[in-house]
């Protein structure tokens, strides 16, 4: 039943798109595709919700439609189901936000008909349970974010980070490709059940593995496949690039718990050493990324790979416990993961809506001409600030629970017998505890620039608070970010079945316990209970704003700042992005970044003004991917001259082929 | 009647913390003072500094917003909270299983998200300074401290404050190495954390060596006793802190009677005092780093607690 609606729902965003087309005015469209989307995806989020919370046995369905000798397998379990609310609270957000938000856009006849197609394209990847389904909508999925990339393709740098992304994804997909015909094997079992059922032998699951690594991977964002991410999620309008950043990489961490958890079958003790690595380089790659970077999309969208990191450190310890059999550790690295999956679709959307809305409100992406909106949009200024705090592992927000049970993970690793392990599992956790410390750091960078200060543009002076759909989706948001924060039990106890599918068992009830409270293992080793925390903090908080008020005196008066008695006028004396950034770069940033400053002084007498220039390198780029550019570019120029031959010389090349084909097959 | 006791006791605790923190940090400008040969101010001189801010009317900065204003209540309430948590006179706190270890390292890291925020605030040259140093001080402060929380809960097996507290009181802990470690990298987390020298000078206003006082630059008045009250706070509570993990001796278990609750409220005013009077000495004998040396003091602590860790993991009995 369940499937059903949802598949219908499915129908209902396909048949919309074409018709977005046929709507002559634009606002009429706008209205229609995001409030129609918006209704499918709050049923789709209600049936899903059912079928995970009922704990309901997987329910399968095979249509007519798609290759022949195969047709179309779709299967909702536990794993679809919350991969589903996923998909399914962040199409609900963002077509709430965009009621308001696409009235603001100026070509909506290039985003309204992708847009319901990639809502489409995106259950159908985690609702596919045969290999052509699942990479049919997963390049449906590519395509159609492709296209809302390029919705604004007159930008040259949007045309840059479309070319990028189609690259990146054409090559993903490959490698999947490749992976599902793997597990496949040579008699064609194309099915998820079948290649369940085939038990894959040791060396095609590790090279399954592999290839889910890279296919996946490169559209989660794992270093050093992230290149495209912070290229193309900002160029895409702002929920589209919430989509993108909040959503689309849970799919596609879906499609690598399907590949690896599910199809590979029993994992060998090595396959988490490659995926923790991996997972620690990218968590702290990522944030000093987005450490460097002052447009405030383009930093959100290096910060999705900071987060993709430790979700993959979650299922990377989840691996290595599973491999040695440890299923109770395996489930609670597990949930953990998943947790943080959600959690982190909750607040980067969030955060990206609030860019949105200041982009909106501005015109500006670029935080070194904002400042000072808290005062000029006060509501959004809340919102963005539960979301930097969510995000930034603050207790008593979500962020914080799905870090923290990863920390408890880590914490059960000594047992691990494998010495690769024993060494890398302390350093992934010195790594996680790095990034995220220097994620706090971050959003006090992006929170205090954009939105605290004194504005440094007129456009930052003249910004005006964001309309009512978008501060309405904002809020839910926000909202979801303290009540997973404060109730988590209940978050975690929703996941079971997920967990009990994967790894055999799930974590311990959680709901049940004292105020709530959330124990991994056992009360004398850990305990966290956020309710509490948050009662604490609102109760010592009052107690201390009553006893001042009574204490006190209640005198305010308004004056110049201070600034130890050199005020100055100008904002321009304010901190920046960039040199806020400035002591963590000369930390951090001289290894990773090849992180140079030059001052050019003029000499006494000379009236031009004194420059300071940073240079910075991405090393990644440089050492991997522009010398595999050029080599391509070589290569293709050599190949070129065989465009020009003589007909002689063309029949001579085909002679010769022939006789060396023919030497291969005698030989 | 023993859950009204644990919560007598719980509530005590709290109001130990606040009543004592400006104390200690009276007490240590104190001996700094003696070491340098002069008389200092009294004693009691925080509690006068704070009735006096408190009668003090607010002069706000006119770009300052509504967070600027909210802040130091949230500052204070992280603080308050976190010091509550880690047991001072006696373990096995009412509500010490609702937050571990790590959260309370997380709390201190909210009241220091927002202190940041505090900084940017108003948008002047200074409160960014502060903010920007403050961050990069924390961005490997607080993973140090991770580390050392990894190494101790490895040992007691427990992240639980009280748990560790009752696992270092047992005969079961003996002399390791990962402890020492940990002891070395706790202390140079816990000075830097709270803005002492060599990382910060908490009495200077000098433009060019401030970091905690540059953000906090523009408050007045009630906000910034606040401020300040929270700062007391979080020196007593990384001093408790290294008290209960090792130096445990004295302290009560939970459910003593009257004689040993008095025993540990007078060994932990002792272990108060030691601690304070060995953080001016190492105050005093030292001079303040340069800031972008800071980084090699507390990588140093970051490493100490990864090795920590890294031994815990490769054999027990370290």
């Amino acid at each position: 039943m369940t499937l059903t609606i949802i598949l219908a729902g499915v129908a209902v965003l396909l048949a919309l798109a074409p018709l977005a087309v046929t709507i002559r005015d634009p606002r009429t469209a706008t209205d229609v595709v995001y409030g129609i989307s918006f209704i499918v995806s709050a049923v789709g989020l209600a049936a899903a919700l059912v079928q995970l919370l009922s704990a309901a046995p997987p329910l399968t369905l095979a249509l007519p439609i798609g290759v022949p000798w195969l047709g179309a397998h779709l299967r909702l379990d536990a794993l679809s189901a919350f991969f589903l609310v996923v998909v399914d609270l962040g199409a609900l957000g963002a077509s709430l936000f965009a009621l308001g938000y696409g009235r603001h856009e100026t070509a909506p006849g290039r985003v309204l008909p992708f847009y319901p197609a990639f809502l489409a394209a995106m259950t159908l990847v985690v609702l596919a349970d045969d290999a052509f389904t699942f990479l049919l909508s997963w390049e449906f999925m590519s395509l159609t974010s492709w296209a809302l990339v390029m919705s604004h393709h007159r930008v040259p740098d949007n045309v840059r980070a479309g070319y990028v992304y189609l690259i990146m994804a054409s090559f993903g997909t490959l490698a999947l490709l490749l992976g599902f015909g793997l597990l496949a094997g040579p008699d064609g079992f194309y099915t998820f059940a079948q290649m369940r059922a085939a038990h894959p032998s040791a060396a095609i699951g590790a090279l399954a593995l592999m290839l889910a690594l890279v296919g996946a991977g490169s559209k989660a964002g794992i270093v050093p496949l992230h290149v495209w991410l912070p290229l193309a999620h900002p160029a895409a309008p702002s929920h589209v690039s919430a989509l993108m950043s909040g959503v689309m990489t849970k799919v596609a961490v879906y499609g690598f718990i399907r590949i690896v958890f599910d199809l590979a079958g029993g994992p060998a003790w090595w396959w988490s050493i490659v995926v923790l690595a991996l997972a620690g380089v990218t968590t702290v790659m990522g944030v000093l990324y987005a450490l460097m970077q002052h447009d405030l999309k383009r930093l959100l969208a290096y910060h999705t790979v900071e987060n993709i990191g430790i979700i993959f450190i979650g299922l990377g310890l989840a691996l290595a416990f599973k491999s040695y059999g440890m299923v109770f550790a395996a489930a609670l690295a597990f949930t953990a993961a998943l947790l943080h999956v959600f959690n982190h679709s909750l607040f980067k959307s969030l955060l990206f809506f609030g860019a949105g809305a200041v982009l909106t409100a501005t015109g500006e992406r670029d935080m070194e001409h904002l400042g000072g909106l808290i005062h000029r949009m006060p509501k959004t200024a809340f919102v963005f600030l539960v979301g930097c705090a969510a995000i930034s592992a603050l207790p008593p927000l979500n962020g914080f629970v799905s870090e923290w049970l990863t920390f408890q993970a880590i914490l059960l690793s000594p047992q691990l017998p494998s010495w690769g392990l024993k060494i890398l599992v302390p350093a992934t956790g010195a790594l996680l505890a790095l990034s995220a410390a220097l994620a706090a750091a971050f959003f006090v960078k992006a929170y205090g620039v954009t939105f605290l200060g004194r504005p440094r543009t007129r456009a930052a002076e003249a910004a005006t608070e964001t309309d009512s759909y978008s501060l309405a989706a904002m809020l839910l948001l926000a909202f979801l970010c303290l009540l997973a924060g404060v109730l988590p039990g209940l978050f975690i106890d929703a996941l079971a079945p997920v967990s009990t599918a994967l790894v055999g068992v799930h974590m311990p009830e959680q709901s049940g316990g004292q105020w709530l409270s959330i124990v991994p293992v056992a009360a004398s080793r850990s305990s966290y209970d956020g309710l509490l925390v948050f009662l604490f903090m609102v109760i010592s908080g009052t107690l201390a704003a009553v006893a001042i008020h009574r204490l006190a005196t209640a005198r305010l008066r308004r004056a110049p700042a201070w600034d130890c008695g050199y005020p100055d006028a100008s904002p321009a004396t304010q901190y920046t992005a960039t040199s806020f950034a400035q002591p963590i770069r000369r930390v951090f940033g001289t290894t990773v970044f090849y992180a140079r400053e030059h001052v050019d002084m003029p000499p006494p007498g000379d009236t031009r003004a004194a420059r300071f220039t940073v240079e910075l390198h991405d090393l990644i780029w440089e050492a991997i991917y522009a010398p595999l550019a050029a080599g391509i570019g070589y290569v293709a120029d050599r190949l070129n001259r065989l465009q020009f031959l003589t007909i002689r010389q063309f029949l001579t090349l085909v002679f010769v082929t022939l006789v060396l084909l023919l030497l291969v097959l005698a030989l | 009647m023993n859950g009204l006791l644990d919560l007598a006791v719980q509530g005590a605790q709290m109001l130990l913390v606040l009543a004592l923190a400006p104390l200690l940090t009276g007490f240590v400008r104190k001996v700094k003072a003696r070491l340098l040969r002069r008389r200092g101010p009294s004693l009691l001189q925080p509690y006068r500094d704070l009735a006096r801010l408190m009668g003090k009317e607010v002069v706000l900065a006119d770009s300052a917003s509504w967070l600027f204003r909210v802040i130091p209540y949230l500052i204070f309430a992280a603080t308050w909270v976190a010091a509550a948590l880690v047991p001072t006179f006696r373990t096995g706190l009412l509500f010490s299983w609702s937050a571990d270890l790590i959260a309370i390292i997380a709390l201190l890291g909210s009241a220091r998200f927002f202190l940041a925020l505090a900084g940017m605030d108003v948008g002047t040259s200074f409160g960014g300074i502060g903010s920007s140093r403050e961050v990069m001080i924390a961005s490997l402060a607080e993973p140090a401290m991770i580390m050392i929380v990894f190494t101790l809960a490895l040992i007691a097996g427990s992240t639980q404050l009280s748990s560790i507290a009752e696992f270092m009181l047992s005969p079961a802990v003996g002399l390791r190495v990962s402890l020492g470690l940990a002891l070395v990298g706790l202390i140079i987390v816990a000075v830097a954390e709270n803005g002492r020298i060599p990382v910060d000078n908490p009495t200077t206003h000098l433009e060019l060596t401030m970091v905690h006082e540059a953000m906090i630059l523009e408050y007045s008045g009630r906000h910034l006793a606040l401020i300040e009250l929270a700062s007391s706070i979080k020196l007593i509570l990384y001093v408790s802190l290294i008290a209960c993990l090792f130096a445990p001796w004295g302290l009560a278990p939970s459910g003593a009677g009257a004689v040993a609750l008095a025993t540990g409220v007078s060994a932990y005013i002792a272990k108060l005092a030691v601690g304070g009077f060995l953080l001016a000495v190492f105050e005093t004998s030292i001079a303040k780093m340069r800031v972008f040396r800071v980084p090699e003091l507390l990588g140093a602590a970051l490493m100490l607690g990864l090795l920590g860790t890294l031994l815990r993991f490769v054999s027990g009995s370290f």
